[in-house]
């Protein structure tokens, strides 16, 4: 089942960085992120599943294809210069080869598994708010600050006139 | 099911309360000009600096001798560590709002949100000091690094700062990426992200799983672009050039600081076991940190981008002290952070003097015979540079003292070499500056507008000055403060 949903992630994935049109990218962006979301229900994190859902597929690629229509983004053929083909076949290599090794590293060493066993109702909603509001309370503050502090700076950023 | 709430002392985190509240406030402020003039939102936060400064060195919740308080699960210390990296930061915030106080007139950009931002870094930073939690870092770096890419990109009309501002928010969440999923490993391979919990785990179970060691290496990709060391330090120069002179200013202190506070705590308190191969690593890292950004500084003739290049050989000498990881090494690094915050500030704000409306001369030969017209100006340029190159009787002599004989005691004789070696090479570049200023007969045909000095401004080269001077002369209050921080770590 990972496998299979694992799969058609990478590959929507890869859809989508090597599709020219943006709006077929974004189509299969929203592959992805359904996909990530199966991915979390596997590991049993429902709540998570449904707001990758939510958040991500729902709202964030509105948004996406919203900023794609209004900019009205052309199609043009991306052209690779001659000289660059070579440097960037060399990039591909090295990274792939880095890659590689990584996954045989890690496939290597045995995994540390150190689940504490099933906690009670692990990933329903109860659970996750218990942790948030008591032993995550300090992270959950500051990235309300956070996003505030990032909410500032869009305004500021897109404001027509600053004066 | 009952529900149990952990302690929470709340006073361990009245700085940081303070901080943002003054943010906020300074926010909704300029929305009533008639309660507050304009000209007094960066009164108003530097009020909330001097604040927050005075809780944190009092020590807040924390105890007398300086044990460490945890609260919030163990997510969060008050130590005199981090208390030593706040003080530092709100130094750096308070004399970034005392320049920037006529800058932002000039360029128009003089409201809320510049100073708001400002401490929502300021916040950012301080709880980068104090987590003891992956995830407390994170999300301060990341409240920290969102509002530095705003601040770059500030002046909106001036296109080089918009280039920065896009350049350093596309490179820093590629950095963030890594930093991210360095966390992701290392959870993954210990069940935790506390950092006790890590090094616990990893003291327990067999040493050496290859996830563990990925993500050591995506973590120390992550903070060595945060503080661009090489080779993750091609942002730097570009975004250093083209940010508002005092972000400039404010980014090579604080922010800068705050990593190095983050990547210290992380390193030795979670992965101590790991040791041998990330200390070889980082020897790498700063030597080459040292040599690159020295040997381009050379050949700049923009100052502002010469700083940044400094800057970077900066960071390279702080990783030497990085390397030897004992008690004389931290207490190097925290005198040389402060030392540093003094002395860098203090250059950029002349730059800013210099520089004008608009930053139109930030040149070299905009300094020729500098020293002619305004002498007082002049001389304390040329102490600042004296204190970047590492010359008696200044701060910056004694923080790269106590660095190399931290990394010689600790056995890094040839690293110290390489450091001295440097040094020797930045002689070059500082002292191009100084001779212009100098040496050079002020140009007869060029008409110079006089320089304008303000009240915040005069008070911040003074502090800049009294602190460069202060510490080189008298260090041993500074380093034995310095060394008293480790005692908690």
């Amino acid at each position: 089942m990972f496998y299979i949903i694992g799969g058609v992630a990478v590959l929507s994935a890869l859809i989508m960085v090597t599709n020219k049109k943006p709006v077929s990218a974004a189509m299969s962006l929203i592959v992805v992120m359904f996909c990530l979301a199966g991915i979390y229900v596997i590991l049993d994190a429902h709540l998570i599943a449904a707001l990758q859902i939510i958040v991500y597929a729902g709202a964030i690629m509105v948004l996406f294809l919203f900023v794609i229509m209004l900019l009205n983004i052309q199609e043009k053929e991306g052209r690779v210069a001659k000289h660059k083909i070579f440097f960037q076949f060399t990039w591909i290599l090295a990274t792939g080869y880095v890659f590689i090794n990584m996954v045989k590293l890690i496939g290597a060493g045995d995994l540390p598994a150190r689940m504490e066993g099933n906690i009670d109702g692990f990933g329903t909603t109860r659970v996750v708010a218990e942790i948030l509001f008591t032993d995550f309370l300090l992270p959950f503050e500051i990235a309300s600050i956070l996003l505030l502090a990032a909410i500032v700076g869009a305004v500021i950023l897109a404001k027509a006139k600053i004066e | 099911m009952e529900i149990l709430i952990p302690t929470i002392k709340l006073a361990t985190i009245y700085p940081e309360i303070i901080i943002t509240t003054f943010a906020i406030l300074v926010l909704l402020l300029q929305v009533f000009p008639t309660v507050i003039g304009k000209d007094y939102l960066g009164y108003t936060s530097l009020a909330g600096v001097i604040l927050a400064a005075i809780i944190t060195g009092q020590g807040g919740a924390s105890g007398e001798g300086g044990e460490a308080i945890y609260s919030f699960s163990n997510m969060w210390v008050v130590d005199n560590y981090s208390r030593f990296f706040k003080l530092i930061f709100l130094l750096g915030t308070g004399l970034t709002i005392l320049i920037s106080i006529k800058y932002t007139k000039d360029e128009g950009i003089n409201n809320g949100e510049y100073y708001s931002l400002l401490l929502f870094a300021t916040a950012g930073m301080m709880l980068m000091a104090g987590g003891t939690d992956l995830i407390v870092i994170f999300l301060g770096l990341e409240l920290m690094s969102i509002s530095l890419y705003v601040l770059a990109g500030y002046v909106r009309k001036r296109l080089i700062s918009n280039e920065s501002a896009l350049k350093y928010f596309l490179l820093g969440s590629f950095a963030t990426g890594f930093l991210l999923y360095g966390i992701a490993l290392l959870y993954g391979a210990t069940g935790t992200t506390s950092l006790k919990g890590i090094s616990g785990f990893i003291s327990e179970a067999s040493f050496g799983s290859p996830i563990l060691i990925m993500g050591m290496l995506l973590l120390l990709i992550g903070f060595g672009f945060k503080i661009a060391a090489v080779p993750f330090h091609m942002w730097t120069p570009d975004v250093y050039e083209g940010a508002p002179s005092p972000i400039t200013a404010f980014m090579s202190a604080g922010p800068k600081a705050a990593a190095f506070a983050a990547f210290l705590r992380v390193f030795i308190e979670a992965l101590p076991s790991l040791q041998g191969i990330w200390v070889d690593i980082i020897w790498v890292l700063a030597a080459l940190t040292m040599t690159i950004g020295n040997v381009i500084a050379l050949v700049q003739d923009n100052v502002k981008r010469m700083l940044a290049y400094s800057s970077i050989a900066h960071a390279g000498y702080v990783l030497v002290a990085f390397v030897s990881t004992d008690k004389l090494g931290v207490a190097s690094i925290l005198y040389y952070m402060l030392a540093y915050t003094f002395m860098n500030i203090g250059a950029f704000a002349i730059v800013i003097i210099i520089g004008g409306k608009g930053e139109e001369k930030i040149n070299l030969k905009d300094y020729t015979g500098l020293a002619y017209r305004y002498p007082l100006t002049a001389a304390a340029m040329c102490l600042f540079l004296l204190s970047l190159t590492g010359i008696p009787p200044t701060a910056g002599f004694m923080g790269k003292l106590y660095i190399f004989s931290a990394a010689i005691k600790s056995g890094y004789v040839g690293l110290a070499t390489i450091a001295v070696l440097n040094s020797v090479i930045s002689v070059y570049y500082y002292m191009k500056i100084i001779l212009a200023m100098y040496m050079k007969e002020p140009e007869s045909s060029v008409q110079h507008s006089p320089l304008v000095f303000t009240p915040a401004m005069i008070i911040a080269l003074g502090l800049a000055v009294y602190g460069v001077l202060r510490m080189g002369i008298f260090p041993s209050a500074y380093i034995s403060m310095a060394q008293q921080s480790y005692l908690s770590f």
